[in-house]
């Protein structure tokens, strides 16, 4: 059984590792690396990604602020990048979307073949990588067919492309399928099986994740700031409480995390929230819903605030009134949303950190990946946000809007004429009972 | 990795060696035999942390009790064992189809359930699969959760379903209502209650382990909660929707098998050693008359070509309708070789017959890779059946394997060629916008209805 005892060791990473043991990895990984036996060879995986410049500048200080200065730095590096993305528009924040789906699949597409030696199966990678674009196109699809609704009538190729779409994809899929099938191997079946599965689970964790993150993205760009933004700064604010006050930890899983920690970091995200989404609702760029100008050929974000983004009095009630001394406060609507949405980022995103941990330590791997000197693969910085994009999604579809009124039209286009009679008389009916249809606009 | 090994050193029960052999094993049934199996015991262990060390911690299925009722046994003493697997396995055959036409007489709502019945019948053996390669039967949470998973996602589809076709039942009760509107938000709740329990029952040592059987179960969840919510829309669609697809998997099965025993040489693919060129190919044949034969006689019933519906007043389900003109007769006239043939000059079909040969086509072709599939599946972990609950048969998933893609076809195959969208869940959507959009909805279809002449502009109703 030498392969298995060699296997196991490609995963730790070795204790002169720059994420030393003292570190601010807030999972405590490093726990779980002590319980592993000593492995002979010590995996090339941690090579050290910090660039030369940062190297030489941090190199008179010691180890532990070093790695601090360096995950400082490359926080802020991050977030200076999330902004510029945001500045320059939906189109890009879709396409980073897009390039970061793909880069988390290929993360855990990798620790998966790491896991079960399988590179010398090379048709699975493609097959791999041919289920990634049969089910993105799918949902981009799906999506297209929405928000593009003009365009795509327009042109014909698009117009059969979608009408027949289904069909399209579930061809292409079947297509993937039966080549799985045909290219079992007999020594190796289930090693393939594993992989299929492997692939099937990590489409549906990470592309449907992508797919309504470009969702709430189209109800508005606030829909897709606030809520990452409260997971970043759940993440922040929780480590910084648990390093100044922290002392009773909250879970086996990761021993560095606290209950001060998770406590404190659930108020200062809720005040966050709520500062964020006041000042972010002022801004008409982030408020409307992104539509698709036929004209000018490109994404708009134009509109008339909707009722959420227009500040209202609210009564304050009566406990609160003797403190603050004020009756009524002026709030938009949107910001008691994102009461809702920072408590869910507060207390069951962590819940998807821990997730990733116990994926990290039952795989005995560090990190995802090495991709960001100083915090692991993109797959680490986004473990929190996976259950978010899922939440908002679903919160929207609830609460806030109802069915898209364009599409309902496109849908009612295709039906047959005795149904869209039969649907026309009863909304008319509906309509005239509400009283708001009246004989005076019927004649119009 | 102490507990790993640990964990992969739990004797099996029967060794490495050949099982003894089933009852139904020496039939020319469509099981891959043990000798096949074997070869790759040494070599396959190699992968795959939890796989064992040897092969002897995968634990070949434990000698499968002979579940044939005693009356048969004793009047088919005489036979041979060959012969008396045969009628076994025929026997059973006859009596599953005789279910299942009961069933039919009986309803849809029966129907319904029957298919509610097998998709709880197959997440149970392919779990119980799971446990045993991953001998987790000592983590009792799990299976607590794997079924609180399977009660969330039928509660999420059935929900959808429910919504859309009981809309008027769903209208009259007001906590029916509540549940509707927020389905989808309760859905997700619930879920995530079972993904946070999830994450808390995770015990250090068995980390990969829970993760394993996590994706386990998600992944059987996608087979068959999907497969069979898209069969429920199918049936619903019109009960010929249902029986042709299922009909035309089932005959190519044992038309496969008949042509192959017969006239079967060419072996088809590795996989499945037994099947055979022929038997491909003439199954594909007879599948496609079967269908054309089967379509026309089902069409001439309403209780099968109509939609079925949900009737508030009777409070049940009615296939009443005028037919579609899918199930009218209609003149075709032939291509100029088969009038030779046929010596006519047109003849009367309905167009769902040029459907079914589509169904059936897809049937006899792609059908079997689900058949193959399930073959691998069960090679890879070293069992012979999937259960042992029909005998001579093996489980309720090894009937049902090549019907695995064949809902999910005839699903898209309806949404994408046969009916638009669900005229009342467009209704039930447009009652629920503001009013200020209902309103500019009226007026665009008004002008739309309108222009193409449905409405008459000088009705006043």
């Amino acid at each position: 059984m030498t392969e298995l005892r060699q296997r196991a060791v490609r995963e730790d990473a070795p204790p002169e590792d720059k994420e030393s043991e003292s570190e601010a990895k807030i999972d405590g990984e490093t726990a779980s690396d002590s319980e592993s036996r000593a492995d002979p060879a010590p995996p090339p995986a941690s090579v050290d990604d910090t660039p030369e410049v940062l190297n030489r500048a941090l190199s008179n200080l010691s180890s532990r602020w070093k790695n601090w200065w360096v995950r400082g730095i490359l926080t802020l590096a991050m977030i200076a990048f999330f902004f510029i993305i945001i500045y320059l528009g939906p189109m890009v924040l879709m396409m980073i979307v897009m390039c970061v789906q793909i880069k988390c699949f290929h993360e855990i597409i990798t620790i998966g073949y790491n896991v079960y030696h399988s590179y010398d199966l090379p048709w699975f990678r493609t097959l791999s990588w041919y289920f990634l674009l049969c089910v993105n196109y799918f949902f981009y699809g799906e999506t297209v067919t929405d928000y593009f609704f003009t365009l795509v009538q327009r042109e014909e190729p698009l117009r059969i492309l979608s009408k027949y779409h289904r069909f399209i994809s579930f061809t292409l899929y079947l297509t993937g399928f039966c080549m799985f099938v045909l290219s079992l191997v007999k020594k190796h079946y289930r090693l393939q099986f594993y992989m299929f599965g492997w692939t099937h689970v990590t489409l549906l964790i990470v592309v449907t994740q992508s797919h309504l993150v470009i969702h709430n993205l189209f109800e508005g760009m606030i829909w897709f700031i606030v809520p990452i933004s409260c997971v970043i700064c759940n993440d922040i604010m929780a480590y910084m409480f648990g390093f100044f006050f922290g002392r009773t930890p909250l879970i086996k899983l990761s021993p560095k995390k606290t209950w001060e920690g998770f406590i404190g970091g659930f108020f200062a995200t809720v005040v966050f929230g709520l500062l964020l989404s006041y000042v972010m609702s002022g801004y008409r760029c982030f408020v409307c819903p992104v539509e698709y100008n036929n004209d000018t050929n490109s994404f708009t974000v134009d509109c008339e605030p909707s009722d959420l983004f227009r500040l209202q009095e609210y009564n304050i009630p009566g406990v609160i009134q003797s403190v603050v001394s004020w009756k009524t406060v002026r709030m938009y609507p949107f910001q008691i949303h994102s009461i809702a949405l920072s408590t869910f980022a507060s207390l069951i995103g962590p819940f998807g950190g821990f997730f990733a941990s116990g994926f990290k330590r039952a795989f005995k791997i560090k990190d995802f990946a090495n991709t960001i000197p100083g915090h692991g693969g993109i797959m680490d910085r986004f473990d929190c946000q996976y259950l978010m994009a899922t939440f908002v999604n679903v919160y929207i579809a609830s609460f806030i809007r109802g069915p898209n009124p364009s599409k309902l039209v496109q849908q009612f286009l295709t039906l047959r004429p005795d149904q869209q009679l039969h649907i026309f008389n009863t909304l008319k009916s509906h309509l005239t009972d509400k009283g708001i249809l009246t004989p005076a606009l019927e004649d119009e | 990795m102490l507990e790993l090994r640990h964990r992969g050193g739990c004797p099996s029960p029967g060794g490495a060696g050949t099982p003894p052999p089933r009852e139904g094993e020496a039939a020319g049934g469509d099981h891959e035999t043990e000798s096949t199996s074997d070869k790759e015991t040494d070599i396959d262990d190699r992968y795959g942390d939890l796989d064992a060390r040897g092969d002897s911690d995968v634990p070949e299925m434990p000698p499968s009790s002979d579940r044939t009722p005693e009356i048969l046994k004793k009047a088919l003493s005489g036979l041979s064992s060959r012969w008396k697997n045969w009628w076994i396995r025929g026997i059973l055959t006859l009596t599953m189809i005789s279910l299942f036409f009961l069933i039919i007489y009986m309803g849809s709502f029966m129907l319904m359930l029957l298919v509610l019945g097998i998709q709880v019948k197959c997440f149970h053996e392919i779990i119980t699969i799971g446990y045993r390669v991953y001998h987790s039967y000592d983590l009792p949470w799990f299976r607590t959760l794997s079924w609180y998973f399977l009660l969330c996602v039928n509660y999420f589809f059935y929900g959808e379903t429910v919504a859309d076709y009981f809309a008027t039942f769903v209208q009259r009760e007001e906590q029916l209502q509540f549940l509707i509107r927020y389905h989808r938000f309760i859905s997700f709740a619930l879920y995530l209650a079972g993904f946070c329990m999830f994450v808390l029952s995770l015990v250090k040592k068995h980390y990969r382990l829970q993760f394993y059987m996590f994706a386990w179960t998600h992944v059987t969840l996608l087979i068959t909660v999907t497969q069979s919510h898209l069969v429920i829309q199918n049936l619903f669609e019109g009960m010929i929707w249902f029986l042709v697809p299922i009909s035309s998997v089932i005959c190519n099965d044992i038309t496969a098998y008949l042509f192959g025993f017969f006239f079967g040489r060419t072996p088809l693919i590795k996989l499945s050693p037994k099947k055979t060129w022929e038997g491909f190919i003439g199954g594909f044949f007879s599948t496609v008359i079967f269908g054309f034969i089967a379509a026309y006689m089902l069409s001439k019933y309403q209780y099968f070509v109509c939609p079925v519906e949900y009737r508030s007043d009777v409070n049940s389900f009615v296939t009443e309708c005028e037919p579609s003109e899918l199930f009218r007769l209609q003149s075709y006239s032939l291509p100029p070789f088969l009038k030779a043939v046929l010596r006519r000059e047109t003849v009367s079909l309905y167009p769902f017959q040029i459907h079914s040969i589509a169904l059936s086509t897809f049937a006899s072709l792609i059908g079997p890779f689900g058949g193959f599939f399930a073959s691998g599946f069960k090679r890879a972990f070293k069992i012979k059946d999937f259960a042992n609950t029909i005998p001579g048969h093996g489980g309720i998933m090894d009937r049902f394997d090549c019907q695995y893609l064949m809902a999910t076809f005839v699903h898209v195959y309806i949404t994408s060629f046969i009916r638009g969208p669900n005229p009342s869940k467009v209704l039930q959507q447009l009652l629920v916008l503001q009013p200020e959009q209902q309103l500019n909805i009226y007026k665009t279809l008004k002008t739309h209805l309108i222009e193409k002449g449905i409405l008459q502009p000088t009705l006043k109703m």
